[in-house]
């Protein structure tokens, strides 16, 4: 029996998986989840800055690829900022594919924010080439880097930027990432002008940005899924409109496969063990 | 279910490419391609319409500021890079790399250096402060681990005696650090399954919330 287990065709596999993600989805089982340090940390960092007055720079260094885990995050931040009146300056990422979402995000969050104002409130900054050159540059001159904003309106004529010039009026920059961006932003950005910097992560690369979190050297940092569900929980709680929570809408699937797959490692290896003895 | 004609062709879509689970087919791989083929695409003209036209073609051609003509210093070392494709002339190329190497090396180098090295030495140095209360477990356990998994890569001397038992407590650090990784990475790959499968639920069979 426990041979046959080991030879088991990973097709069920799969089969088990999708079940496993599609049964808690179309009947939620409303798991608890826990907020974590990290999270808090980012969360109270933009939450006790003052209304109107430094702003906070959101990066959507990502593409579809790391959409269902970085959009949600992104939508959240954003909603937390448009509630609290904190300016918001969107820079669609280093990469030119990654501006379609930050334009996705603004489109599910912008309906629920009527008052929120282009210019005043918040500013869209579109794909420039250079990557980690335009962090340096950033620090000089925001406006002078980039020019236009997204639309083609100069950034000099909008009121926000004229009030922020470059770093010094800027009180944290949060990048939302499925690659290495988030150091970038430490070296050039951090290191090189003091600015704030807190990430937001693919769970695969969540673990490389630890040893940053404990120096110090990010505010914060939501990792994965799980991060992105518990920023939702966290503005939900404060009164802000979350929008659909997707991000929570996911956990009881991750948790149902998370155990699933436990179960089945330790199944394996139990039958390993099993069948290395008969031989 | 969803009206929009683009929902349903990124549904097919999605499951086209859910298929090759079971096994390999020409459905697979005709989503394959057309992912390949509109992702170089759309890379392409998005990078041609934010970057050569505006920050080349229009200031060069349409500009009237005589420092203009400095892009074309950048645009030469960049064209360089196509003299690969003529073997007389790819040493050429070396000029292109010399100037890239040189100068993200000497961005980089001394901010990386305090990035990753001297602040990560320094929140390692045991104070007063971190041997008290609850984080000191913690951060014993760490000052420990930084200690051992460098032995376990000290290589100049043989792994025997002191430094032979103390890289093998290094091997089970980085043993640990793996099995948080490979958990991690199970979580994002789950992570994007439900994604997709929250799309065919809600957004093409509006069958969830």
């Amino acid at each position: 029996m426990w041979e046959k287990l080991l030879r088991l065709d990973r097709r069920w596999i799969f089969v088990l998986v999708a079940l496993s993600v599609l049964i808690p989805l179309l009947r939620p089982l409303g798991l608890p989840m826990r907020t974590t340090e990290p999270v808090l940390n980012l969360y109270t960092y933009i939450d006790t800055l003052k209304p109107h007055d430094k702003a906070v720079i959101l990066v959507t260094d990502f593409d579809p690829s790391t959409m269902p885990e970085l959009l949600p995050m992104a939508e959240a931040i954003m909603r937390h900022c448009f509630a609290r009146k904190i300016p918001l300056i969107l820079y669609g990422g280093m990469y030119p594919t990654f501006v379609g979402m930050a334009k996705m995000a603004l489109s599910r969050v912008l309906p629920d924010f009527p008052d929120v104002k282009y210019g005043e409130d918040y500013v869209f900054l579109g794909y420039i080439p250079g990557t980690s050159l335009i962090i340096l540059s950033m620090g000089e001159s925001i406006s002078k880097t980039f020019g236009n904003d997204y639309y083609g309106n100069k950034l000099d004529s909008l009121p926000l930027m004229q009030r922020v010039k470059n770093y010094d009026q800027v009180a944290l920059v949060i990048d939302l990432s499925g690659s290495g961006t988030p150091v970038w932003w430490i070296i050039y950005g951090y290191q090189r002008y003091g600015v704030r910097v807190g990430c937001g992560t693919t769970a695969v690369s969540a673990a490389q940005y630890y040893p940053y979190l404990q120096t110090g050297q990010f505010v914060g940092m939501l990792g994965g899924l799980k991060g992105a569900a518990e920023y939702e929980t966290l503005i939900e709680r404060a009164g802000i409109p979350p929008g659909r929570k997707t991000a929570s809408i996911g956990m009881d699937a991750q948790s149902i496969v998370h155990l699933m797959l436990i179960f089945l490692i330790i199944l394996g290896n139990i039958g390993y063990f099993i069948v290395r003895r008969k031989r | 279910m969803s009206t929009n004609p683009w929902v349903w062709v990124a549904a097919f879509l999605t499951l086209a490419i859910y298929s090759f689970l079971y096994k390999d087919n020409p459905v697979y791989r005709f989503a394959e391609h057309i992912f390949m083929g509109v992702s170089v695409g759309y890379g392409l003209v998005l990078f041609w319409y934010n970057s050569v036209i505006p920050r080349l073609w229009e200031p060069l051609v349409k500009g009237t500021e005589p420092t203009r003509f400095f892009l074309l210093i950048p645009i030469l070392i960049g064209a360089l890079t196509f003299s690969l494709f003529v073997p007389r002339y790819s040493w050429l190329v070396k000029y292109t790399l010399a100037f890239v190497v040189g100068a993200s090396a000497g961005l980089s180098i001394p901010l990386s250096f305090e990035t990753n090295i001297f602040e990560q030495v320094r929140s390692t140095i045991l104070t007063r402060q971190m041997l008290s209360g609850w984080g000191m477990v913690s951060n014993l356990i760490m000052f420990i681990g930084v200690i051992v998994t460098l032995a376990y890569f000290y290589f100049s001397m043989e792994h025997k005696g002191v430094i032979g038992k103390t890289a093998r407590i290094g091997r089970i650090y980085i043993m640990i650090a793996f099995g948080a990784s490979f958990g991690y990475t199970v979580m994002a790959r789950v992570s994007l399954l439900i994604g997709r499968m929250q799309f065919l639920l809600h957004d093409w069979l509006g069958i969830i919330k």
